[in-house]
């Protein structure tokens, strides 16, 4: 590939990033792959390239820390291309993609296919969460460190909790030794057992089995407590619960090495939106009560939470047109993670740089990226929108393969008009 | 999803489908308990028939198994003069891969005008529902542990038949709760019914979370939890909940919840008995009470054939 040295210019654009104290209506130079300058043009600039954002918001690319692209296996629900220009026309350029493929993502010649392919792709960047477990199977540990060179950036059992503690355990300790994260969906496998949704009002209405806050925080507290002996660094993955919020904001305090992330969906949803069995808003983890959300919408915002996230999940029909209690959990969430960030900081009164942050500038320090924020030197990944804009949700106007959305046939307010990945324009609206 | 919006109704306000009492406008429960009146006598008669729907074709879809529910759907239908037509699709379709959606387009394709479906999963009649095309009924006869709706009118009209009204009443359902449609569906029936007294009792692992937000009163002391009832429900308590993790043997149910006479005596001297059937005697019932001069198990079944032409002349609009 020879060196792209290519000059865009950006004016006229509100450039937005808050890690930089930006917030303003400037000029954004680019060269090559990399942001050159901001304000002023860099002396003698000449560009090749002059793209006019007036009346639009330009912000670091947007960084998602779990989009389930599908591939390999399940290519029937999506497609690498497919989800990969839904990354793109949402704003997305770069993506944590978990090891729950078929086959798991747990052998270096796995991870090293995804990366190429991605590649040849070329338009999200793409960073593989390894396999914690071989075939997340809570027995064998993975090959972590030659998972690590074949790109994978850090470890993770998915939505498989490992059930055995010692496993767990070591798993952690393997972890530290090399100082890889740990990534962990906090779900005590015993108590959420054939759980449907979340053990309250709701669901005992329903009839639908409960699965019990307690799920999430016995195993929170299991974690934790391993943490201290294991000096592990660890994320926990979709926080749902109030108490779930309480137990890190400790654990933070305490100064252990934890981070953690919110679902988009679990910070505008309850397990009141569910009404009559609509199997689209079935979630793993469920949706809690209204007192949960908002709990995890003040750990957002206090900073307990330190990233939003998709947790993109692009489902066929048919395995959500069967009863609630059979349908496979989860939304496709690409194109939407904008907008709905969006719209929870207005219903949060939190202000737009601020909500931007958790879904740029922080995804990417937890990434170990230097990507996320609009400064000389940092990649040219951007993302600039017209936040007046409205669309429609519709399976037309959903370029992912899933169309399973909670807001399908709603208005969303946002929309994405340019991405570029490295300096290069990869959508166009 | 907008929560006033209700799949049994039309958007002429009439029951299109019967999925759960929840929800019911109690003019409407009311009539259906009316129509039902007109229909108990047709048992009675030499000639048991009217033909009301006579030329519809009722599909009794059972994914799960129930002699005594389908065979009274069954003479419900067969009274109106429908043709009725009984599948048990435990094994047959569903292990050859069919969805159940799949399934009943097929048999909408044989011109079904009613489908009473009973489903291992909660939500199942609704997803039917929402499914079929105008003109196809949709009754549900039991999915998961959700509702079991004519189960619960006919517990309705059973205490209406006994106790005249239903604004004075102390009504406890009893038992194994959290597995029991037959208790949801009687919850939202009584409450909206204007019943002021509606008692669960049963242990804790049996007690759905947040009970009380239906509108009931929990007690783990049956004792105290009869005290001056007028309609006592008993449930019925499924094998495998027996011994494990939720109760450890039938034995220890039956001392704190099985009924017999003495905690029955806390009850009012004239209160009624019930049970959906089928019973586990000794389990949760004692056999004097379930054969003794409260008990009106029986006459539940026979009115329930009623309430069942009611539901299926209703949502016809026969």
């Amino acid at each position: 590939m020879s060196a792209n040295m290519t000059k865009i210019e950006i004016n006229n654009g509100r450039l937005i990033d808050a890690a930089n104290k930006l917030d303003q209506v400037q000029s954004l130079y680019i060269e090559g792959e990399r942001i050159a300058a901001v304000g002023n043009a860099p002396v003698g600039w000449k560009a090749d390239k002059v793209i006019d954002a007036s009346g639009k918001m330009v912000c670091p690319g947007l960084i998602d820390l779990c989009a389930r692209l599908r591939e390999p296996g399940s290519e029937h629900k999506a497609t690498l291309e497919s989800e990969m220009l839904a990354a793109v026309a949402g704003g997305v350029t770069a993506l944590a993609c978990p090891p729950d493929t078929d086959p798991v993502l747990d052998e270096p010649g796995l991870v090293e296919m995804l990366k190429r392919r991605a590649g040849a792709i070329d338009q999200a960047r793409v960073y593989p969460l390894g396999a914690l477990t071989a075939g997340l199977g809570g027995e064998k540990l993975t090959e972590m460190v030659e998972l690590t060179e074949a790109g994978c950036i850090a470890f993770t059992n998915a939505n498989h909790p490992i059930v055995d503690t010692v496993v767990l355990y070591r798993a952690m300790q393997y972890a530290a030794t090399y100082g890889y994260a740990v990534w962990l969906q906090p779900e005590d496998a015993h108590l959420a057992r054939g759980g449907i949704a979340h053990d309250g009002e709701v669901a005992s209405r329903l009839g639908l089995a409960g699965i019990p806050v307690s799920a999430e925080t016995v195993a929170i507290s299991t974690i934790i407590t391993l943490m201290r002996d294991t000096g592990a660094r660890v994320h926990l993955t979709r926080l749902s619960s109030r108490l779930g919020v309480e137990l890190v904001r400790a654990a933070k305090a305490e100064g252990l090495p934890l981070t953690c992330d919110v679902g988009i969906h679990h910070l505008l949803l309850s397990d009141r939106d569910i009404g009559h069995f609509d199997s689209l808003y079935r979630f793993a983890p469920p949706l809690r009560s209204p007192g949960d959300r908002d709990a995890l919408s003040r750990g957002v915002i206090d900073g307990t939470i330190d990233a939003i996230c998709s947790d993109h999940t692009p489902v066929d029909d048919d395995a959500k047109n069967v009863p609630f209690g059979e349908a496979e959990p989860g939304a496709t969430g690409l194109e939407m993670l904008l907008p709905l960030t969006l719209k929870w900081a207005a219903d949060a009164n939190a202000a737009i740089p601020v909500a931007l942050q958790k879904i740029t500038a922080h995804p990417a320090k937890l990434l170990g990226l230097n990507s996320g924020v609009i400064a000389p030197g940092s990649p040219a990944d951007l993302c600039i929108f017209d936040s007046a804009a409205f669309w429609a949700v519709t399976p037309q106007t959903l370029r992912s393969q899933g169309k399973n959305t909670p807001y399908l046939r709603r208005e969303m307010q946002a929309r994405v008009s340019m991405t570029l990945v490295g300096g290069r324009v990869v959508y166009t609206a | 999803m907008p929560l006033q919006f209700n799949p049994q109704l039309g958007a002429d306000g009439k029951l299109k489908h019967l999925l759960t009492t929840e929800g019911l406008p109690r003019a409407m429960i009311e009539s259906i308990l009316e129509t039902a009146d007109q229909f108990v006598s047709v048992g009675d008669r030499e000639v048991k028939k009217v033909p009301l729907l006579r030329g519809k074709s009722v599909f009794n879809l059972f994914f799960e198994n129930s002699t005594r529910t389908r065979t009274t759907f069954e003479i419900a239908a067969k009274r109106l003069s429908a043709d009725v037509i009984n599948l048990n699709i435990n094994a047959s379709s569903t292990s050859k891969g069919e969805s159940l959606l799949d399934t009943i387009d097929n048999l909408a394709a044989m011109n079904a005008d009613m489908f009473v479906v009973r489903h291992a999963q909660s939500g199942a009649a609704h997803l039917i529902a929402q499914h079929v095309k105008p003109g196809i009924a949709v009754i549900n006869a039991g999915d998961g542990r959700h509702a079991h709706p004519t189960q619960g009118l006919l517990d309705m009209y059973t205490i209406r038949h006994y106790k005249k009204s239903f604004h004075n009443l102390s009504v406890a359902i009893v038992g194994d709760v959290l597995h029991s449609r037959v208790a949801r569906s009687g919850i939202h029936a009584l409450t909206t019914l204007g019943c002021p007294d509606v008692r669960v009792i049963g242990p804790k692992t049996l007690v759905p979370t947040d009970c009380e937000r239906m509108g009931v009163s929990v007690f783990h002391d049956m004792y105290r939890g009869l005290e001056g009832c007028d309609v006592v429900i008993m449930l019925r308590l499924q094998n495998e909940r027996m011994t494990g993790a939720l109760l450890p043997s039938a034995h220890e149910f039956f001392k704190s919840y099985g009924l017999t006479s003495e905690k029955l005596a806390r009850a009012k001297p004239d209160a009624i008995v019930m049970h959906p059937g089928p019973m586990n005697r000794g389990v949760e019932i004692d056999s004097p009470i379930a054969d003794g001069r409260q008990s009106v198990i029986l006459p539940q079944v026979t009115f329930g054939i009623a309430v069942r032409m009611a539901v299926m002349a209703t949502v016809t609009g026969a």
